[in-house]
């Protein structure tokens, strides 16, 4: 389907709001290029462009602060009218404050002392390579009227539309078709009713036939069909039983709803997270472990809305609020955003296993991740492309089996195999010692 | 004929005219069912919707719609953690090193830890000093998960907050105080400095206050002996791998005795290294684990061992005794005392006569002998305990003059002789207080319960041997509402500070971090006790260094041989040297000063005290039992007793002479199973009812032996309420009482394990031989591999032209074997119970056992001889010619079946053997159970259908077969039928089900562990680092696992060495678990 743009932002800047400084290798000539545009210009220009601003502000203070919250400075907001009217503060302090906060503190300086103590003590990075044309800029930005997001207007039933076209030309042939046989069947029996009458005036007697047995009748007496259906009918059944007995425990596809949804597709996919940043036990343990919230919590501590598109995107094609599933993680892990600290006040998330080994099978991921250097795609399928984790692998023991068949032991630099690996590929005659070859077909590998 | 028998549901009914009765004929029910009220509203009958036919609508609908959901699989909830610990990682287990304390065990130990739970118990290798893990300490985690624990601290019978408590015990010590009454704190053994410095701060706050050790099977005699002649209350420490002639009179110190933990000394000893080996002599009443293991044993009533004691010691170091014994106990006595002459300082003597005179002896006679073996400059100081100070505690309680008592790690309402007189006193008092883990005996006469935790949720420190300091750690968070003692002591004392802090206040050597990372640390002194006496002394000892300049802390030695000057080279020098080190004596413990006795006259005492009449009794602790505290701990319950190989309960040990003039008996019923008669108990006018009787072969004639530990009342569940109480009989706190016996009514039914007890000279499967054929003769005279007829020739039955299947190439990879040690193994069990924990193996129960349906992947045979020896009964079987007659077959073997009256005793591991042509895997018709390359059988318990057909082709007998469901059954109600319980399973190992047979894997989890370990690391493997839990559990070196494709691995040498051999060889089964040939040094030097 067709991504849908509502927002009326510019799309290359707001991919996602909080996440710029990952893109700050590619913004820096694009950066160095702004200052010097600054510089070659007027420097009497004190109006502020509010798009530069917003570029600059991305690029420089967006990890700390926000436009209309609290984060780990102060929301910034008409900041320089605030100052003014509540502190007498003139551009001339916030100058200073930004290119040298730090040394405003250590001077004495009331106000600054009153915000770096309300910040517990952190100070504020330093910026001296701010010019004053910059802080314009930025300060054309922040006093720009706060602009309301527009509701979402697109209904669920609007990707239907089309299809419903195609439906009803779909009808309308179909009722073309009902009709024109019905017209013939009409007119079948108009001639035979006709040519009946023909008939009767030419006063010819239809010769009655011989009533044969009934279809039915001769198929039961014959012994021999009787015996090929049967036999036919028992195959079939025991084929889709066998199939249905089968299928029973194997629960490729699940896909369950989780307490949070939590988008693959976004962290692994659009973000490119590697699996083991969170799923870090999968390196030493035999479980890939489900990652506590604080790992979530090393990047959602300032992500805390996910950008405009993307929260539209998530309503229109998966109807997420992503921004409210973030608010669920804080809930769960105790973070209170205003006050920017945790409460203390937890509650476990509830996630649904979806890969469940029986009992009776040991699997372990550092096994395969870490020695064998099997990637996580290979038995997990393309999670990076699941807005909706679900099973994609049947997990049954043939799959297992297969794959220790085909897939070569990653021997090279591992002293651990050094001697085993030239004694066995000798063994078998062949160079690439396969899993199986090991020993890992063994039913004690896996089952004790 | 018409019966015309009225019969009557009540009373009433036998009146006539009852009006009642009238009433009742009329009306079915008492009261009239309201139908009329409901069927006449006809307003709510029209206003309900619901009709007949829609209620059954809806049944119809959610029956089917349930057995549709039940179709589904269910849903798995993960629940991740909020924070992770750093040091957590799902699936990976951690290890803490901790100090096991508990008053009769004393240990220090690594606890295996998954996802925050203790799983299982491990021998800290750091500790080489002292204590192995024993078979109770490793079942001492499943204490952990007791469902009977206290969940908080009670008042009577409901539960009050720790913040009452403390108010309310605060109130009542500070009146009692003031009231000048006394208050005594009645305590097991800590053996702990800072618990000592934190009491005795107590005692300054309070001031009449007492403290009371009290061991429930004390050594008071021992403790009194060695204090009288070296000042310090202690035991003296042995090694018994610096001895080569061992007497032991009376002591099992491969038991309990002194504390145990002698175990992997005394093995070291009896492996023969160039020709030599240790000799153990072992006079005795009951058999014990040290008589089984001994190399002559001599029984003899308890006071006979008196006597031979004092006739030893006249002999050993002068002086003259008057003793009567009989002629052959004399001259095995003249026997032993030229042999200990002739050893010199290679010889040691200990007893376990609890008598001070006996002891004082021993320690002299060892003084004498110059016995390097004998440590007195570093006492073991985990016994405490003063049988007089609790006697006049009891009388003290009685005469009410104690206003208060607060007991921790004791109950003496169970363990004391006189507990109806304690229950008495404690009534007298004004507040008592019982820190403890269950609501035992003594808890629940006390008026607080408070809840304490168990040891591997506690701090501690724990001075195991002078010097030798052990920490104890928590590895979990308290599982319940529970506070240590000395935590309360703190709060007592007024003080803030954790008993962690306090610990770590009072440390003085070297990093408390890294001290409590070991778990062990030797020669560190804690502050003293502020007042207890302290004395700096400056001691010379004796330490054996060798020439690669390696300090063997208390005294380990490799090489038997080098320590008795064999091989000069290696000749290790005494290296004198002088260490500092301040020793506290917490005044808690200076009761009255023992003054020393003079040996001589100790002597004389000896032998004249020595006078009987009728039968005596030898009370003793059980291996698995202990002095009872792990009651409720159903691995113990479970586990088979080394010698009797009995489970589930205690009993009368009687020999078989007395148990024929006393017309008891021992019956074997068609099951198979053993019944034994009950017989009645009297000790000075204290009987033990209903005392269930074995006949034991090796029981001293006119002795009897009775285990403690056993019929306990509360704090257990009723499966557990097993045996009989023998603390009744410990009067006087001695161990050996006069006793008359009396058949009584009944035949007790036993869960024994083992129904054949002799070997019927089936030399094949124990092999034995006597040290001076070792040394002198050719392997094939000793052991022989046996041989099958080939074409008329005999052939060796290893050889492959004579073998039923193609050999695989096991080269190649790693070839598991598991190599055990006849000589070295002493029975102890520690490798049973270890299995048990890391294999989930279950527990069944007494009926199930004595259905044969034990389900221990680990058994330790025990065999006696026929003959006197097992060489004899080979002999005699060899010589059997023709079906009748002196030396017919019939009647020979029915005689062969019964045990000599003082036996040999030989002690064999058997677990799956892992053959390498096992019979099992042939006759599987799912092929559930096959071999892999590394040399293990594998069992895949989702491909077994229970045929059953492995287990009946085994020539082993070590499949077990899960009979029940064993886990979430009401029916089988121990500890994997209740959620807590079940937090101590190795999520590692399936938990099997019904139907399906399950047998020792070689512990496959710990090898493949090993190996992904080494993968992860791109490393070869090193000897040593593959285990399994048992060869990890065994402290004495028994068992030695490893890679025997690794030419260089300790467990490839064993297969070569010329011992070995495997169990049944002849039946060509190519086993991967190797024995090797009993020695036994026989030689009457």
């Amino acid at each position: 389907m067709k991504k849908s743009y509502q927002s009326l932002e510019d799309n290359s800047t707001n991919n996602m709001i909080q996440v710029i400084y990952r893109h700050l290798a590619s913004k820096i000539p694009y950066l160095g290029l702004v200052i010097l545009l600054t510089f070659s210009t007027s420097l009497t220009a004190q109006e502020g462009d509010p798009v530069k601003g917003k570029t600059l502000f991305n690029t420089n203070c967006a990890s700390c602060h926000n436009l209309d919250r609290k984060m780990t400075g102060p929301a910034l907001r008409n900041v320089e009218t605030r100052l003014e009217e509540e502190h007498g503060l003139d551009r001339n302090w916030l100058n200073k404050w930004i290119r040298n906060s730090a040394g405003m503190v250590k001077s004495g300086d009331a106000y600054a002392n009153q915000i770096f103590n309300e910040y517990n003590g952190t100070a504020m990075t330093a910026f001296p390579q701010l010019s004053d044309q910059d802080i314009s800029d930025i300060l054309a930005y922040t006093a720009q009227e706060k602009v309301e997001p527009p509701t979402p207007t697109v209904g669920p039933n609007e990707g239907g539309n089309g299809s419903s076209g195609d439906g009803s030309t779909n009808k309308l042939i179909l009722g073309a078709l009902a009709l024109l046989f019905a017209l013939l069947a009409v007119s079948l029996i108009l001639v035979r009713r006709t040519l009946n009458r023909f008939a009767d005036e030419k006063g010819i007697e239809a010769v009655k036939k011989d009533k044969g047995l009934p279809i039915w009748k001769a198929f039961v007496q014959n012994q021999f069909l009787v015996l090929v259906t049967v036999i036919f009918f028992l195959l079939a059944s025991a084929y889709f039983v066998y199939g249905y007995l089968s299928q029973i425990g194997v629960d490729q596809g699940y896909e369950p709803v989780q307490p949070i949804h939590y988008s693959h597709r976004i962290h692994a996919g659009e973000n490119g997270i590697d699996c083991k940043y969170c799923h870090s036990s999968a390196r030493v343990s035999k479980h890939s472990g489900i990652p506590s919230l604080n790992i979530c919590m090393n990047c959602h501590k300032s992500i805390y809305q996910v950008a405009e598109e993307t929260q539209q995107e998530g309503i229109n094609e998966y109807g997420v609020d992503y921004n409210a599933e973030i608010q669920k993680l804080y809930k769960a892990v105790g973070w209170d955003e205003a006050e920017q600290k945790y409460t203390g006040v937890t509650e476990p998330v509830k996630w649904i296993r979806i890969h469940n080994l029986p009992d009776f099978a040991y699997f372990n991921h550092s096994q395969h991740v870490e020695v064998a250097g099997v990637q996580c795609q290979t038995c997990h399928g393309p999670v990076e492309e699941m807005e909706v984790m679900y099973q994609h692998a049947p997990l049954t023991m043939g799959w297992c089996i297969n794959c220790h068949r085909e897939t070569n032991v990653k021997v090279d630099g591992n002293e651990y195999y050094t001697k085993i690996h030239e004694e066995l590929s000798k063994k078998y005659g062949v160079d690439q010692l396969t899993a199986a070859q090991m020993g890992g077909l063994e039913c004690g590998k896996c089952h004790y | 004929m018409s019966s015309n028998k009225k019969y009557w549901k009540s009373v009433e009914e036998l009146k006539d005219n009852s009006s009642i009765v009238e009433t009742l004929k009329q009306n079915e029910f008492v009261n009239e069912i309201p139908t009329d009220e409901f069927l006449g509203d006809k307003k709510t009958l029209e206003s309900s919707s619901t009709t007949r036919r829609d209620f059954l609508k809806y049944v119809g609908f959610s029956t089917a719609a349930a057995s549709l959901a039940a179709c589904e699989g269910p849903v798995i909830k993960s629940i991740p953690y909020i924070v992770q610990p750093e040091s957590i990682i799902p699936g990976v287990a951690n290890y803490y090193a901790t100090t096991i304390a508990n008053g009769f065990d004393f240990a220090s130990v690594l606890v295996k830890t998954r996802e925050g739970r203790p799983i299982k118990i491990e021998n800290n290798d750091l500790a080489k000093t002292h204590n192995g893990a024993n078979a109770r300490v490793n079942a001492s985690v499943l204490g952990l998960y007791d469902s009977l624990r206290v969940k908080g601290p009670m008042k009577g019978e409901s539960a009050i907050t720790w913040e009452t408590f403390d108010a309310e015990t605060n109130q009542k010590l500070t009146d009692l105080k003031n009231a000048g009454k006394q208050i005594v704190l009645l305590t097991q053994t800590y053996a702990s400095p800072s618990t000592s410095r934190l009491i005795s701060e107590f005692k300054s706050k309070y001031g009449n206050v007492r403290h009371v050790n009290y061991d429930a099977v004390s050594e008071s005699a021992a403790l009194d002996a060695f204090e009288g002649n070296y000042g310090t209350r202690g035991l003296a420490s042995y090694d018994f791998s610096k001895a080569m002639t061992i007497v032991s009179v009376g002591a099992d110190f491969l038991g309990d005795w002194q504390g145990g933990g002698f175990d992997s000394g005394y093995a070291q000893g009896r492996v023969p290294k160039n020709g030599k080996m240790s000799r153990h002599i072992q006079f005795e009443s009951n058999m014990s684990l040290s008589g089984a293991n001994a190399d002559k044993r001599v029984p003899l009533t308890p006071t006979q061992q008196k006597q031979v004691l004092a006739k030893l010691y006249s002999l050993v170091v002068g002086g003259s005794v008057s003793t009567e014994l009989p002629e052959h106990i004399n001259k095995a006595v003249q026997n032993a005392a030229s042999e200990l002459k002739k050893a010199g300082s290679n010889g040691v003597l200990v007893t376990g006569i609890q008598d001070v005179n006996a002891q004082t002896v021993a320690l002299s006679i060892n003084e004498r002998l110059n016995s390097k073996a004998f440590d007195p400059s570093t006492p073991i100081l985990t016994r405490q305990g003063n049988n007089n100070a609790v006697t006049k505690l009891v009388a003290d309680m009685k005469a009410g003059r104690v206003g208060g008592i607060i007991m921790s790690g004791v109950n003496p309402m169970y363990t004391l002789p006189n507990a109806s007189e304690f229950a008495e006193g404690l009534e007298k008092t004004e507040l008592s207080v019982s820190f403890s883990m269950k609501a035992d005996e003594t808890a629940l006469n006390t008026d607080y319960i408070a809840a304490a935790p168990h040891y591997l949720e506690s701090w501690g420190d724990v001075e195991i041997k002078k010097g030798h300091f052990s920490l104890m750690q928590p590895t979990i968070r308290p599982l319940f509402d529970t506070r240590q003692f000395q935590q309360a002591l703190l709060m007592w004392i007024g003080s803030d500070a954790t008993y962690r802090e306090y610990i770590k206040s009072g440390w003085s050597g070297g990093s408390f971090n890294k001290a409590l990372q070991d778990g062990v640390y030797v020669s560190g002194t804690f502050s003293s006790a502020p007042n207890g006496s302290s004395t700096t002394t400056t001691e010379t000892s004796t330490q054996l260094k060798d020439k690669k300049d390696r300090t063997f802390l208390g005294g380990v030695i490799h090489d038997v041989a080098v320590g008795v000057g064999i091989k000069d080279e290696d000749k290790d020098e005494f290296v004198t040297t002088t260490s500092s080190s301040t020793s506290t004596t917490g005044g808690s413990n200076s009761t009255a000063g023992v003054a020393a006795i003079s040996a001589g006259s100790a002597a004389r005492n000896l032998a004249s005290s020595a006078k009987s009449e009728g039968m005596e009794l030898s009370l003793y602790t059980k291996t698995g039992m202990g002095d009872g505290q792990d009651a409720n701990n159903p691995w113990l319950q479970e586990f088979p007793d080394p010698i009797t190989r009995t489970s589930w309960d205690n009993y009368l040990t009687v020999s078989a002479a007395d148990a024929k003039s006393l017309g008891l008996e021992n019956n074997h019923v068609a099951t198979g199973a053993l019944d034994g008669s009950y017989a009645d108990v009297t000790v000075n006018g204290t009987t033990v009812k209903n005392v269930p009787v074995i006949i034991q072969p090796g029981q001293a004639k006119g002795s009897v032996g009775l285990s403690f530990g056993y019929g306990r009342t509360a704090g257990l569940k009723e499966e557990m309420m097993t045996g009989v109480n023998a603390y009744p009989l410990y009067q006087d706190f001695n161990t050996t009482q006069n006793v008359s016996i009396k058949k009584a009514v009944g035949m007790h039914e036993f869960a024994c394990v083992q129904l054949q007890n002799t070997l019927m000279g089936r030399g094949d499967i124990i092999k034995e031989t006597t040290l001076e054929i070792f040394n002198t003769k050719d392997r094939n005279v000793w052991n022989k591999v046996p041989t099958v007829s080939l074409n008329h020739e005999e052939v060796e039955v290893t050889s492959p032209e004579v073998d039923l299947w193609d050999e695989f190439d096991r080269s190649i990879g790693h070839h598991f074997n598991l190599s055990i040690d006849l000589n070295s193994c002493t029975g102890c069990g520690a490798c049973v119970i270890a299995c048990h924990a890391e294999n989930n193996v279950p527990v069944v129960g007494k009926e199930e056992i004595r259905r044969s349906r034990d389900m221990h992947w680990l058994r330790i045979d025990r065999y006696y001889s026929s003959e006197d020896t097992f060489a004899e009964d080979d002999t005699k079987k060899e010589e059997f010619s023709g079906l009748w007659g002196d030396k017919g077959s019939l009647g020979g073997f029915g005689e062969l079946e019964n045990p000599a009256d003082n036996p040999q005793v030989a002690f064999q591991p058997v677990m799956c053997q892992h053959c390498n042509h096992a019979p099992c895997e042939t006759v599987c018709p799912v092929a559930a159970t096959s071999h892999g390359r590394q040399g293990q059988n594998h069992m895949a318990y989702n491909r077994c259908v229970g045929t059953r057909y492995c287990a009946n082709n085994c020539p082993y007998k070590v499949r077990r077969f899960n009979w029940f469901l064993y886990n979430k059954n009401d029916e089988f109600d121990y500890h994997m039928n209740d959620d807590l319980g079940r937090m101590v399973l190795n999520p590692d190992v399936t938990v099997r089900s019904r139907g399906v047979m399950e047998k020792c894997s070689m512990c496959i989890q710990m090898t493949q562990k090993t190996i992904l370990d080494a993968k992860r690391d791109g490393r070869a493997i090193k000897d040593g680092e593959f285990q399994t839990a048992c060869s990890a559990a065994c402290s004495s070196g028994a068992m030695v696992f490893g890679d025997i494709n690794d030419k260089d691995s300790k467990v490839a040498k064993l297969k070569e060495d010329d011992r070995m051999y495997h169990l049944l060889e002849s039946v060509g089964t190519k086993p991967n678990v190797q024995y090797h040939t009993k020695v036994r040094n026989i030689t009457e030097a």
